[in-house]
């Protein structure tokens, strides 16, 4: 095993390595980079990276530039996941007959994807990989919408919010279905870790990451990722946002290690209304008129329901 | 190290573990893979080889057709010799990693046991999966036998991998006619065998930590027809030189000559038909036949389908008049593939072809010798006459009235 990073503080940290640069097409404000930044600068390995078809890709590989400072490929929409498969597939066939060029360093394997790519058209790919058992970490950066192609639903979309294809208007108040329960899907997997972080919480990710980078086979990590365009909210309010989102619960921050055992990594000392997160963004702007009140009420008694079980979890040790 | 494995100089192999045997002597680094009929003995063959030590490589079976071919293109870009197996349905799934790989020019390999595509479902051979793969940008080689899927397979390494090349290659073989017919296979010893192919040399690896690479860029309007139009020009310019080159390697090796167009009886030929897989070896029987009885009738196999092959085919049509263009798929709504591609091939020439269409064989149909002294007699007919005596395009073999156009 590798030797895990020391990390002192977030300056030093948010330029420790450097291999996703600033320069990208990313929206200002969008937490994806953020995100990235944070999961590559967690280990000073060598890295092997994949992406999905999405807003990261598009914003970071248009010929004949490239933000990566490492090693990265895009195939697809839905095979991101199997692609960074294939490679390490490749390095432990080259590594088996002694044919690595730099036999000495491990690199990582990890790939990124959206939640349209990873909760929808690529979570075949996804389970496949994990059953598989690669060495590999999969991050969802998780903003709750296919963000690329306009603000679409995707099934990680929450109830309530207003998408393109499922719009709030004078008969609908949005998006009808619950955000699919991908961490407890993937946890069932039998993956040694699974998590969900946020990017404001940015020591609990880095600990999440490196503990992820430590353990041998497929990781997940679920990254809440705000997104300034969809969500609709100032581009300087990305890590506000996200701080209503983890003191609200609706983003709770935990681990599943080895499928079963649950531990919660952050309890705000102040638990705030979900109400003060649906309503710091644009998506869920209609909810707050009095005929879906019921919407509002039925999120805040989820998200304590929620909150309950994971407890229960912890407290079981289960 | 893998075992080696004493091979017979002859082994009675089908076409499926002909190629098998061929891609357990190139020393594979990674074969992703997902099993279909009738490809999937070729799958579970390469899975004896490993689970026998004959293979060191990895091997993973993954969910899908479509997980198989993404696998593949992350192994190929991370660095190392790669290939997989599909037919019908599962070729289909793969369709749109087919260019993904081809675009990111990976030279990866893939049997393709040829098979009708659904509905209805059909598991036998014909050749809609090889035509749905003909834009994506592979080469495509095409065997008549066990004893060509064999061969090809190093041929198609050999000439994906060269560096000025640099593009997938597909080796087809007729579903079951093919692939589970059974022959005597001439080997070759494994080391001559992977020599003949040699290491695999890696290239914008990104296994190679010290000079990262980012594959599979984004490109629009300003740059993406750059990439296209190299692309095709490689393929137009590059391939057909290799190919010659490797078929001339492989015949002093082998004393075995592949051509990228193969021609039997075309010497003097009125009328030839032009056809693919296992139909040209009744082809070439029926021809011999006729050609006994004095009637001047030939065969020409396209060897390589992707590129086509244009200008070796005006070289072989010089002096033939009637062409009969077999195929093997339904061209739904259209002539079919070869018929268009021939048909473009002496349009320009100078010497006036006739050039009829003959659908056949779908679904595992049969094509028997009966048919094509039919065909045959039907185009020594367009040759006397100087135009087509039938129908453009003509459906063989099928139930109920005669089906003809145009």
């Amino acid at each position: 095993m590798s030797e895990i990073k020391k990390i002192k503080n977030l300056k030093e940290f948010s330029t420790s390595a450097d291999r996703f640069e600033g320069a990208n097409l990313l929206c200002p404000g969008c937490a994806h980079s953020i995100i990235v930044r944070e999961v590559l600068n967690a280990t000073n390995d060598d890295l092997i990276l994949a992406a999905s078809t999405g807003c990261l890709e598009v914003c970071t590989a248009v010929y004949p530039y490239t933000s990566w400072d490492a090693s990265w490929i895009h195939i697809g929409f839905e095979n991101g996941s199997t692609a960074v498969a294939g490679a390490e597939a490749m390095y432990k066939a080259l590594k088996n007959k002694g044919r690595l060029k730099q036999p000495d360093r491990e690199p990582k394997f990890v790939a990124f994807g959206g939640d349209g790519a990873s909760y929808d058209i690529g979570f075949q790919w996804i389970s496949g990989c994990f059953e598989r058992g690669h060495n590999m970490m999969y991050v969802v950066l998780d903003n709750e919408v296919y963000a690329n192609t306009g603000g679409q639903r995707s099934s990680s979309t929450p109830i309530g919010a207003s998408t393109t294809t499922a719009p709030a208007g004078r008969v609908s108040y949005g998006e009808k279905m619950h955000k699919k329960n991908m961490m407890q899907i993937m946890a069932a997997h039998g993956s040694p870790y699974v998590a969900q972080v946020a990017p404001n919480k940015w020591k609990d990710m880095i600990k999440k990451i490196q503990h992820g980078f430590s353990v041998e086979g497929p990781v997940f990590i679920n990254a809440m990722s705000a997104c300034t365009t969809e969500w609709k909210f100032l581009p300087e309010d990305t890590i506000a946002v996200s701080d209503l989102a983890t003191d609200s619960l609706v983003f709770p921050l935990y681990e599943i290690i080895d499928g079963t055992k649950l531990n919660i990594t952050y309890r705000p000392k102040n638990v705030i209304p979900v109400k003060d997160y649906l309503g710091a963004q644009g998506r869920f702007k209609h909810l707050f008129k009095p005929e879906n009140k019921h919407v509002l009420d039925e999120w805040q008694a989820r998200v304590d329901r929620d909150w309950e079980y994971l407890q229960r979890r912890e407290e079981a040790s289960v | 190290m893998a075992e080696k494995q004493e091979l017979r100089d002859v082994e009675v192999w089908d076409g499926n573990m002909a190629a098998s045997q061929a891609m357990r002597q190139v020393q594979i680094d990674v074969v992703a893979a997902y099993p279909i009929t009738p490809s999937t003995p070729i799958v579970e063959n390469y899975g004896n080889f490993l689970a026998n030590g004959y293979v060191d490589g990895e091997f993973v079976m993954v969910e899908s057709e479509h997980g198989a071919m993404s696998g593949c293109i992350g192994a190929s870009a991370a660095g190392g010799r790669v290939a997989t197996a599909t037919s019908s349905q599962g070729f289909a799934l793969m369709v749109e990693t087919l260019y993904q790989a081809s675009g990111m020019r990976l030279p990866i390999v893939l049997n393709v046991v040829n098979r009708a595509l659904a509905a209805p479902l059909n598991v036998n051979g014909d050749h809609s999966d090889m035509y749905l793969g003909r834009d994506s940008g592979w080469i495509q080689f095409d065997a008549y036998n066990p004893q060509d899927a064999y061969d090809l397979n190093f041929i198609a390494f050999r000439v994906a991998e060269d560096h000025e090349i640099r593009l997938p290659a597909m080796v087809h073989q007729d579903g079951f006619l093919t692939s589970h017919t059974a022959q005597g296979v001439h080997t070759i010893d494994d080391d001559t065998a992977y020599n003949f192919v040699g290491d695999f040399k890696p290239m914008n690896d990104m296994l190679d930590l010290d000079h990262p690479v980012t594959h599979g860029v984004q490109t629009e309007e300003d740059w993406h027809y750059e990439h296209k139009a190299r692309q095709h020009n490689d393929l137009m310019t590059k391939v057909f030189p290799r190919i010659e080159a490797a078929f001339d390697a492989f015949e002093k090796l082998t004393g075995r000559r592949y051509n990228i167009v193969e021609q039997y009886n075309t010497e003097d030929a009125d009328a030839v038909v032009v056809c693919m897989g296992t139909s040209v070896e009744t082809a070439v029987e029926v021809s011999n036949e006729l050609c006994a009885e004095g009637k001047k009738v030939g065969v020409i196999g396209i060897r390589v389908v992707r590129p086509w092959p244009h200008a070796q085919l005006v070289e072989a049509l010089k002096g033939v008049t009637a062409i009969g263009a077999l195929d093997r798929s339904s061209p739904n709504g259209t002539f079919g593939m070869l018929y268009n591609e021939l048909a473009g091939t002496v349009v320009n020439g100078e010497e006036k072809k006739v050039v009829t269409n003959y659908v056949y064989g779908l679904g595992g149909r049969d094509l028997t010798k009966v048919h094509l002294r039919e065909i045959f007699a039907e185009l020594l007919a367009n040759a006397e006459a100087g135009k087509p005596t039938t129908p453009l395009q003509q459906l063989i073999g099928v139930r109920g009235p005669k089906i003809s156009f145009h």
